[in-house]
């Protein structure tokens, strides 16, 4: 084994006073080796990007190395004055981070953005620092580079900027590339291309990767040795193989056990009747009309037609922009459609007058994406449970009754009914806002990406919740998702979106295993970590 | 090609802001209490009787409503804002001889206020909570509490009574009879206690708007970007934190503008300064509404200018504008 | 109290509330503290702060008690700022309400027209709504509303946008409410906030208008007011500096007493930019 290039020794960073522990990450020791990727895994507050932010010397105000050191090149990065780490910023140790969207000046053109990192370090003149970028601009695969490196970030999408910080990043060949959750916010199939990128460049120049993520699938596509962290300290570390196929800790196997591994489940039989029947269904925005100029017609939802049956949980995936949500609003009426049906229970809700609309409003509720917005800040939870069948003619008594009854459905307890949503966590919101659909008795559920904004271990209790709760009350859920993982722990049949129209559908076991179209097998190959027919071999 | 449209529409805007302007003037008149003609004739009219048939006649008073309204925005729109009878000149003739005079003296506030406001507002930001910070911050406050006429007395009494620094009346000296150059240096030395005190205010505002910015824009993402390339902070500060900073100051510098335009009128009230500010309160005195309305007009252009320039402005820092129209 | 509890963490803003109200007191107790008004003359004119005893500030041009004057201001200053700012609330909350709301059309149009009345140079608007229409205080108090309320209105707009995109209106469409009762009793309660910010800092302007449009000599005729003092005084500030000086301190004190409080407000109510503004 070769020497390690960076040797991290018990490093402890300090939070100020006032926090919720005392420490960001604890007594944390690891060695990073020349053309290793090493991923550092854990939910939320972690600590793991605290850890990246400490070796790069950009820790926030306030927060500050305890204890340790990390050695680099013989001398210790994290004692070093303002001065000597900027030597070492972006020439020895380069970072990309998770935002792509907000991670580069609005202001100025890429080909700028690319040069000045040459600029920082007194490299090459001008005009050599240009010709340089546009090689890195070919280097990262960024398509036209000629037109790119004269563009600004507003007119690159969130592959196309990641990739544009990655050029960034490797100006100066830096020995270690710290990735702080570089693919969280790219769809699955750019996120795959990207981690390629990633793998090609490491193999290319040797360089060691340190790799922070919360998604065990991108750990098992890219990792050679994983450290698993909670709470700011390091649970379990070792080789991937070891960790993802036999890991010691609970901890490490609770998060494994939670994400969706990919267990194809069999269809649950279901009856015939049909709970939603969507009949040609289009949307079209049209956006940026006015004076003199033109608008831009977006086909969101293009002639869609599908059913939920009764009692059965259809899976609607696709990438951002397939024209889901779209879909999913539309059949509730949270936008009007412009043209097709959408039957439930007998009525066509689509050609609904307003006023005949709220009345009907209870045949169709949705479980929302974000729980922090997705309940009234000002108002308690009871409000939100109960003015719904207040305003359908429920007396006030039987709803309160029902509304308290709910919240012990759902396991949250009768009394939690007048706290306000600022004492519950995302979890727990999550359930109030299950508990809001109930409350209204409807004939189908939407839920829309209802899991998320939630980390794994959560995830995992929240689509157990649902899970019950389908068994126990017979439900119809329309469950909309971008995570193919999701979809296939709870869902019966799958319906893939693509630029606003459905290419398959089918049950769930044949769309996983013998997908008829391409699209849905680029997006099966997409998903980190996937080997249905494996798993699903070991499964049966 | 893009800018030049974007000009064109401007204009097009301006010129219905300013008859959507004269249309409200006209409603003033006839809100006014009393007879419309004697509105227009002001205090010197209002003894003579034949004068306001006059004027009942020249504005079509007699005429159905929307004939008058017509004759009113048409005047207007041919530059005929009227006569004055109490200075016994057309409106326009008298606004147009002081128009100068107010344009030097906003120009040149706006230019102090805009520019000492950002370079202090930097100042405080990068010294955010040391003693710098805090003794800029304290002065903007109060600046932003001082009435801008209070500001110009104190100024008169204070480097013109007190001192003898700096003249505290007028445009130029009277009877100096300087030429070319002295002239030059003569109205400059007039002009700076005037442009001080009406800057103050607005240097304030800018202050406050750039630092608080600053403070904003450092906490984004692409700052992080640029410190991990290794960047110097002084470097980051000027070409990724200012630049962004920069524009809300840009919107908030042309929605003030029409702040800086009334407060000429204070400033040059104080100041005996010879623009349309002190035609305006000369005016009031004289209750010569005609010219009143004028000015009213006039500055309310002034406004649609600074406004369409920052505009411009605004369009040469942030290349998403030009590219979305 | 949670929010006064914030409130009180900023000493600046204490201050200014203790400011504040001893002003408050001072303009009620007028009438106690001077039984005889403003307008009496008292004394030989222009005599000199501390020059005779009980007349602390002097006398003016016309031999009246300037101390007695500045208390008296009080009252017409804290009204007019106070009354004005309700009124334009009452136009600015409904019409950005609305127009952020429903969007369209209905946004366009109210929209424009606030662009309208903010190109307008907004003093010189008031000074001709006041000479046209006499000065009162109320045309006065009725001018400074009708040149103040945009900026409210953009405001109580951009807010409103934001909100009704989030989930808990979705979710309140979904339980079958009707739009204006989703925005009177969903949005608008969480746009709260911004607007008591806003609107201490526009009684502030609103008393720097008022005395600006006094010294033009646009203040009522029958109240005493701090800009009239000094717009009375101007022409003798060489000989007698007192006359203008101890008004416009009242001025400044008030105003900045009042923007003191607003900040502190915006701080307490808004804890996220107060963390925002953090390195």
């Amino acid at each position: 084994m070769t020497e390690p290039i960076l040797t991290i020794e018990r490093l402890t960073i300090d939070l100020p006073r006032g926090a919720d522990r005392p420490h960001a990450v604890e007594n944390l020791s690891l060695e990073l080796r020349r053309g290793e990727i090493l991923c550092m895994v854990g939910e939320s507050g972690s600590g793991k990007s605290m850890t990246a932010n400490a070796l790069m010397g950009l820790l926030p105000g306030g927060v500050r190395v305890g204890a340790g050191r990390a050695l680099f090149h013989g001398g210790d990065v994290l004692r070093l004055t303002e001065r000597e780490a900027r030597k070492i910023r972006g020439a020895q140790i380069a970072m990309i981070f998770q935002e792509p969207m907000t991670a580069l000046n609005p202001l100025m053109r890429i080909g700028d953005q690319i040069a000045e990192v040459f600029a920082a370090h007194d490299r090459h003149s001008a005009s050599e620092r240009q010709a340089r970028a546009l090689d890195l601009i070919r280097e990262v695969q960024l398509p036209d580079p000629e037109q790119i490196i004269r563009a600004y970030p507003f007119q690159l999408s969130g592959g196309q900027r990641q990739r544009a910080l990655i050029a960034m990043a490797l100006a100066l060949e830096p020995d270690i590339l710290i990735a702080d959750e570089p693919t969280t916010a790219l769809d699955v199939t750019t996120q795959a291309q990207i981690l390629r990128l990633i793998l090609d460049l490491r193999d290319r120049r040797g360089m060691a990767v340190m790799f922070i993520t919360h998604d065990f699938g991108v750990v098992a596509e890219i990792a050679d040795r994983v450290i698993v962290m909670r709470y700011g300290k390091v649970v379990e570390a070792g080789p991937a193989e070891k960790v993802l196929k036999s890991p010691e800790d609970g901890y490490t196997r609770a998060l494994l056990d939670a994400i969706p591994t990919g267990h194809v489940p069999q269809n649950a039989a279901v009856e015939d009747a049909p709970a939603l029947e969507v009949r040609n269904l289009c949307k079209t925005y049209r956006t940026g009309g006015g004076f003199r100029r033109k608008a831009r017609t977006v086909t969101a939802v293009n002639d869609v037609s599908l059913t939920v049956a009764r009692g059965e949980v259809l899976g609607l995936v696709g990438e951002s922009g397939s024209g889901k949500s779209t879909l999913g609003r539309a059949i509730v009426r949270l936008v009007t459609p412009d043209s097709g049906q959408v039957v439930v229970g007998g009525t066509d809700l689509a050609t609904l007058s307003e006023e005949e609309m709220r009345r009907q409003r209870n045949k169709v509720q949705m479980v929302f994406q974000d729980p922090y917005a997705s309940l009234n800040p000002r108002q308690r939870i009871i409000r939100a449970l109960i003015d719904g069948p207040v305003a359908r003619g429920v007396p006030k008594d039987k709803a309160r009754a029902r509304a308290r009854e709910l919240l012990d459905i759902v396991g949250l307890g009768a009394d939690s009914a007048d706290r306000f949503p600022h004492e519950f966590s995302g979890g727990q919101r999550q359930r109030i806002g299950i508990a809001r659909a109930l409350a209204m008795d409807p004939e189908l559920i939407i839920a829309d990406e209802a899991v998320s904004a939630l980390d794994v271990s959560i995830q995992a209790q929240v689509l157990d919740l649902l899970r019950d709760l389908r068994a126990r009350m017979k439900l119809s859920i329309l469950f909309i998702t971008h995570d193919l993982r999701v979809a296939a722990q709870l869902c019966d049949r799958i319906a893939v979106m693509q630029n606003g129209r459905i290419v398959e559908v089918g049950p769930v076991h044949d769309v996983f295993l013998s997908p008829q179209e391409e699209y849905t097998r680029t997006l099966l190959a997409a998903v980190p970590g996937a080997d249905w027919a494996r798993e699903t071999a070991v499964a049966s | 090609m893009v800018i030049l449209t974007a000009i064109l529409s401007r204009l097009a805007k301006a010129i219905l802001t300013l008859l959507a302007i004269a249309v409200l003037n006209f409603f003033l008149i006839h809100a006014a209490p009393g007879d419309p003609a004697a509105v227009l004739a002001g205090e010197a009219g209002a003894a003579d009787p034949q004068f306001i048939a006059q004027l009942r006649e020249r504005f079509g008073l007699d005429q159905p409503f929307h004939v008058q309204l017509w004759t009113y925005v048409s005047n207007v729109l041919t530059l005929d804002l009227g006569y004055s009878f109490r200075q016994d000149a057309p409106v326009s003739q008298l606004i147009a001889d002081r128009l100068p005079a107010t344009l030097l003296l906003t120009a040149t506030a706006f230019v102090i206020s805009l520019t000492l406001g950002t370079a202090f507002g930097v100042l405080a930001a990068s010294q955010r909570g040391r003693p710098a910070d805090s003794l800029i911050t304290t002065f903007a406050l109060l600046f932003y509490a001082t009435p801008l006429y209070w500001a110009a007395l104190m100024a008169i009494l204070v480097f013109s009574v007190q001192l003898g620094w700096l003249p505290g009346f007028g445009f130029e000296t009277v009877g100096g009879g300087y030429g070319g150059l002295e002239r030059v240096l003569d109205v400059a030395r007039h002009l700076v206690l005037p442009a001080l005190t009406l800057g103050l205010f607005f240097m304030a505002v800018y202050m406050r708007l750039t630092r608080s910015s600053m403070l904003e824009v450092a906490q984004m993402d692409f700052v992080k970007t640029a410190r991990a390339k290794g960047l110097r902070g002084s470097v980051i500060q000027r070409r990724h934190i200012l630049r962004n900073a920069l524009l809300p100051v840009v919107t908030l510098a042309g929605l003030q503008a029409g702040q800086l335009v009334g407060g000429a009128v204070l400033t040059e009230t104080v100041f005996a300064w010879p623009g349309i500010g002190r035609l305006m309160f000369e005016s009031l005195e004289a209750r010569d509404y005609n010219t009143i309305l004028g000015v009213f007009i006039v500055s309310a252009a002034m406004v649609i200018l600074f406004n369409i320039a920052t505009d411009l402005i605004y369009r040469l820092i942030d290349p998403r504008i030009g590219a979305k129209a | 109290m949670k929010l006064w509890k914030r409130f009180a963490r900023n000493r600046a803003a204490l201050v200014g509330l203790a400011v504040l109200i001893a002003v408050i007191v001072l303009a009620l107790a007028a009438p106690l503290l001077y039984p005889g008004g403003p307008w009496r003359m008292v004394q030989r004119p222009f005599l000199p702060p501390m020059g005779v005893d009980g007349l602390y500030l002097g006398t003016d041009t016309l031999g009246r008690d300037v101390a007695a004057g500045i208390v008296y201001g009080a009252r017409v200053s804290l009204l007019v700022g106070l009354v004005s700012t309700l009124v334009a609330l009452c136009i600015g909350v409904p019409l950005g309400a609305v127009a952020g709301f429903y969007g369209g059309w209905t946004d366009e149009g109210a929209m424009r027209f606030t662009e309208f009345f903010q190109t307008i140079p907004n003093f010189a608007l008031a000074i001709v709504l006041v000479a046209i229409l006499q000065p009162t205080l109320g045309s006065i108090t009725l001018a400074i509303a009708i040149v103040s309320w945009p900026p409210v209105a953009r405001l109580v707009r951009a807010e409103v946008m934001s909100l009704r995109k989030r989930e808990f209106v979705d979710a309140a469409h979904l339980a079958g409410l009707s739009r204006p009762r989703i925005l009177i009793s969903q949005v608008l309660p969480n746009a709260v906030s911004p607007i008591i910010v806003m609107a201490s800092l526009m009684v502030a302007t609103a008393i720097l208008l008022e005395s600006s449009l006094a010294f033009l000599g646009l203040g009522d005729p029958n109240a005493m007011s701090w800009g009239y003092m000094i717009g009375a005084a101007r022409t003798v500030i060489r000989s007698a500096w007192w006359l203008s000086f101890f008004p416009g301190i009242a001025i400044i004190i008030t105003v900045l007493a009042l923007n003191l409080i607003g900040e502190g407000l915006n701080d307490a109510l808004n804890p996220n930019l107060e963390r925002a503004g953090k390195p």
